[in-house]
């Protein structure tokens, strides 16, 4: 059960923290042309947005529960089972950044999660 | 169809992605290597671990690899769907199986070369989708 929860902590805080990052960057807009100058200007502006921050944070706490988890359970159990962020990932992106995931993304997507689990298996 | 300016620099900005976080895992880990196994937890011996780690260049060298790879991967998200970057990315893990098969030997198992094998057909569907599907 702890372990149930710790995995969901993971998962979860990691799929936040991408999510909120997402917003932060898709709130900015599109970076063209692609210049020096123009990546340093989009960088300033990026930390000065509270949602990237938030983000951060939230990838802190799915990477320290991770470091947590590890230290007691199982890799070969811990490692697939975080390939659920895939998972995660596109029903955040679905729901929280109205992104379309076309049948096509989703088969990928579970493709994705599916060999990710299989590769960290062995 | 990917329009032609976003294919591009796309593809530029998802290459240093999975180069930079390939490169920067590979160079922590050899970094931590170096400095050998944490057994003793008493405050001198985290002390002098903190300073080893942060004197070594390895580290150094993946923590600026990660850096390369963080930028790459905000700029990405600037423009590309969310639901596009994360698994397109996950085709490091099969850059990573090749690279250690084919440079540094390693042994790899069947169940592993399976796992590469269907994240390069996951990848392969997620880049036939629209990078981007949000207005702005």
């Amino acid at each position: 059960m702890r372990l149930v929860l710790f995995i969901a902590i993971v998962v979860l805080g990691g799929t936040a923290g991408d999510i909120a990052v997402s917003h932060a960057m898709k709130q900015i807009g599109e970076v063209h042309p692609l210049t020096p100058a123009a990546v340093l200007t989009v960088l300033a502006r990026a930390f000065r947005m509270g949602w990237l921050w938030i983000g951060i944070g939230f990838m802190a706490v799915g990477f320290f529960s991770l470091l947590a988890l590890l230290s007691w359970a199982d890799v070969s159990v811990v490692v697939p089972a975080t390939a659920l962020s895939y998972v995660a990932g596109a029903f955040g992106a679905k729901f929280l950044l109205d992104e379309q995931v076309a049948p096509l993304r989703w088969a990928g997507v579970l493709l994705v999660c599916l060999g990710v689990a299989l590769v960290s298996i062995s | 169809m990917i329009s032609k300016h976003l294919g591009k620099k796309t593809y530029a900005l998802f290459a240093s992605m999975v180069l930079f976080g390939s490169l920067g895992n590979v160079l922590l880990s050899k970094g931590m290597k170096q400095i050998g196994e944490i057994l003793d937890l008493s405050p001198g011996a985290l002390v002098s671990l903190f300073v080893k780690t942060f004197t070594n260049g390895s580290v150094w060298l993946g923590i600026l690899s990660l850096l390369v790879f963080f930028v790459s991967y905000l700029l990405l998200l600037s423009w590309a769907d969310f639901s596009y970057v994360q698994p397109a990315s996950a085709i490091g893990y099969g850059l990573v199986a090749v690279l250690g098969y084919f440079m540094l030997g390693e042994s790899i198992s069947w169940t592993r070369w399976a796992g590469v094998l269907l994240i390069c057909a996951g990848v392969a569907l997620v880049g036939r989708t629209e990078p981007r599907t949000t207005g702005d």
